[in-house]
């Protein structure tokens, strides 16, 4: 057990590491920076000047050192366009993300799980052919697309909802729905194969048998033992996923969070920024993943008793 | 040839299951709407010169914003209406759905050759090299392939090459899994060994007798793997990260339509709904052939 949370540790850190180092060559490999922060009409001095300010003269090699030990002491820099420290303007963005997150991760679990239910249950009738052809097709619809459907109809057809900010719990309700499309349905495919693993069991038939009601069987017996699977699968999508739709949504709806702040940046150039703000979001979705399986590892006694 | 003797003189297809290009007869209405709507839409891609009626970037400023056909105002010749600029949006989709589909083959060619060749060197070598491709994937899996795609975007500028770049990147490391995960599996096979014995090289038995066996996999993974990609390259065209203007990609049109959403939803309807059919059809497709090479998946 011991080995397996320190090798899941392991694999994170190497992983970790491989993105700092890709943020670090990305960057650098695009030009010198300094021709970003400055413009134009600066004299050829002045730029040398700044130059060796920053160390950019010195080898790659030196460069990309210092970079590492800054990071580990916590020091990102400043951003070229507001002058001001990139954790701190990271950090009040990472609340209004988090509360869309959370408002798209309920949403999704109460709708796929149902539905997911439903779809093992009548796999053979109509109901569960109806639902997997929604998920199906909902999993090949861009979350863009959703966005900006959902704006045409409620916004500017019926004026029930506004567009733009994170203001009122009205605000929630389109950019839940946008980055919840692809989720709900990735998780209603994997409840309905866990369900379907769990419903051929023979302690159901058994549960049937001691006339158990109907509900009770299905639930207690059938949801419960599928959740363990299911949550693995569910930790490690969600993160994902969600960090891309996340991405596209936010600005869709000009939603004050980490992923609109991602694209500005990476339209803009404000390469402190980008590199802060992809880190942190890796840094979140990895340390997710991780504790997702280590969590796994303590939920399956096959794991947690493995010796070694 | 019938069935039997081609098993017979080609020995490597008894290794796996067999599998053969599933054809219209084995599909049913759903997969046959699929195949005639990507059909239309390839035929589409590829004779757009001769297809479109207007120029896709000429602007008419006096006939801007006219709706499609059916509605009011509707400008003649202009079936999908016109855009901001009195560009035919027609044309535009025409046109943008040609690039969307030379990038996103262009991609997914470029990763399956990448992830590949990664999976079947790692399978064949296997040590320390085996080690250090496996780490890569997994880190690959565990980081969102939108970050990178921003930073690769940002870094380098958009333009077309730096697109292909980013698509090409997606997806690799489901190629290396499935292929390594295949390899090591046929590595063990009789019919290896015996090629082994007949003095074959390591570079002949990957390439004439372990390849053809992960073809079926690589087939059912590259239709998947597509569908994502086209959606990958609206998403950040859509974003303004994609191909930059005038040239029409459709995520774009969506992209920078959608500041006449009020007044001019058609400008966004129209390439919202091709990519929605591409994917759409691209996805069936897939979903198809997966079931068809993957016996366990029948039952269900």
């Amino acid at each position: 057990m011991l080995t397996y949370v320190l090798r899941t540790l392991l694999r994170m850190a190497i992983t970790l590491f491989l993105i700092v180092t890709l943020v670090f060559f990305a960057t650098r490999l695009s030009g010198n920076p300094v021709d970003f922060v400055l413009g134009e009409g600066i004299t050829k001095e002045d730029r040398a000047l700044l130059i060796a300010y920053y160390g950019l003269d010195s080898s790659i090699g030196t460069q990309y050192w210092r970079y590492l030990s800054s990071v580990f002491s916590g020091e990102f820099g400043l951003s070229f366009l507001e002058r001001r420290p990139v954790s701190e303007i990271v950090l009040e963005r990472a609340w209004p993300s988090l509360k869309l997150l959370l408002s798209a991760v309920c949403f999704t679990l109460i709708v796929s799980i149902p539905l997911g239910i439903l779809a093992a249950i009548y796999r053979t009738s109509i109901i569960g052919s109806v639902v997997m052809v929604i998920a199906f097709l909902g999993y090949a619809v861009p979350s863009f697309i959703i966005g900006i459907l959902l704006v045409l109809i409620f916004a500017y057809t019926l004026n029930w909802l506004p567009v733009i900010g994170d203001g009122t719990a009205l605000h929630f309700i389109m950019p839940t729905l946008a980055i919840s499309g692809t989720l709900v349905a990735a998780i209603t495919r994997f409840t309905r194969n866990a369900m379907l693993d769990v419903l051929s069991q023979d302690y159901m038939r058994t549960a049937r048998a001691k006339g158990l009601p109907e509900w009770i069987v299905i639930l207690k017996h059938g949801l419960r033992n599928a959740s363990i699977t299911l949550l693995s699968v569910v930790g490690l999508q969600i993160a994902s996923l969600a960090a891309a739709g996340s991405v596209v949504v936010e600005s869709i709806f000009a939603w004050p969070g980490i992923g609109d702040l991602l694209v500005r940046s990476a339209i803009l150039r404000d390469y402190p920024v980008l590199q802060f703000g992809v880190l942190s979001v890796a840094v979140a979705v990895i340390a997710i993943n991780a504790a997702v399986d280590i969590a796994y590892a303590f939920a399956d006694p096959r794991i947690r008793l493995a010796k070694g | 040839m019938t069935d039997a003797t081609h098993h017979l003189s080609s020995p490597r297809n008894t290794a796996t299951k067999t599998f053969r290009i599933p054809i219209w007869s084995d599909a049913n209405w759903i997969v046959r709407i699929a195949l005639l709507i990507g059909l239309i839409l390839v035929v589409t891609a590829l004779t757009a010169p001769w297809l479109a009626p207007f120029d896709p970037n000429a602007q008419s400023l006096i006939s801007r914003l006219r709706p499609p056909i059916g509605f009011d105002r509707y400008k003649d010749g202009f079936y999908f209406g016109t855009d901001e600029l009195g560009r035919d949006i027609f044309s535009r989709c025409i046109y943008g759905l040609r690039l969307t589909f030379a990038l996103a083959l262009a991609g997914a060619v470029i990763g399956l050759l990448i992830g590949g060749t990664l999976g079947l060197m790692a399978g064949i070598i296997g040590g320390m090299f085996e080690e250090i491709v496996m780490g890569l994937v997994d880190a690959q899996i565990a980081i969102p392939f939108t970050l990178i795609a921003l930073l690769i975007l940002a870094a380098m500028g958009s333009s077309l090459d730096v697109m292909i770049l980013v698509l090409g990147v997606y997806g690799w490391e489901q190629y290396t899994r499935i292929v390594r995960g295949e390899v090591k599996k046929l590595i063990q096979m009789p019919f290896v060994e015996a090629a082994r014995a007949a003095g074959a090289t390591p570079a002949r038995i990957a390439v004439r007798h372990i390849l053809p066996n992960v073809v079926s996999p690589i087939v059912v993974q590259f239709t998947l793997n597509f569908s994502n990609i086209v959606i990958l390259e609206s998403t950040l065209s859509f974003l303004g990260l994609g191909v930059q203007p005038p040239t029409a990609t459709l995520g774009s049109m969506v992209g920078i339509g959608r500041d006449y959403l009020p007044t001019a939803p058609w400008i966004v309807l129209a390439p919202a709904m091709v990519i929605l059919l591409l994917t759409f059809a691209v996805q069936i497709l897939g979903d198809w052939l997966r079931d068809k090479a993957d016996v366990r998946l029948r039952s269900r």
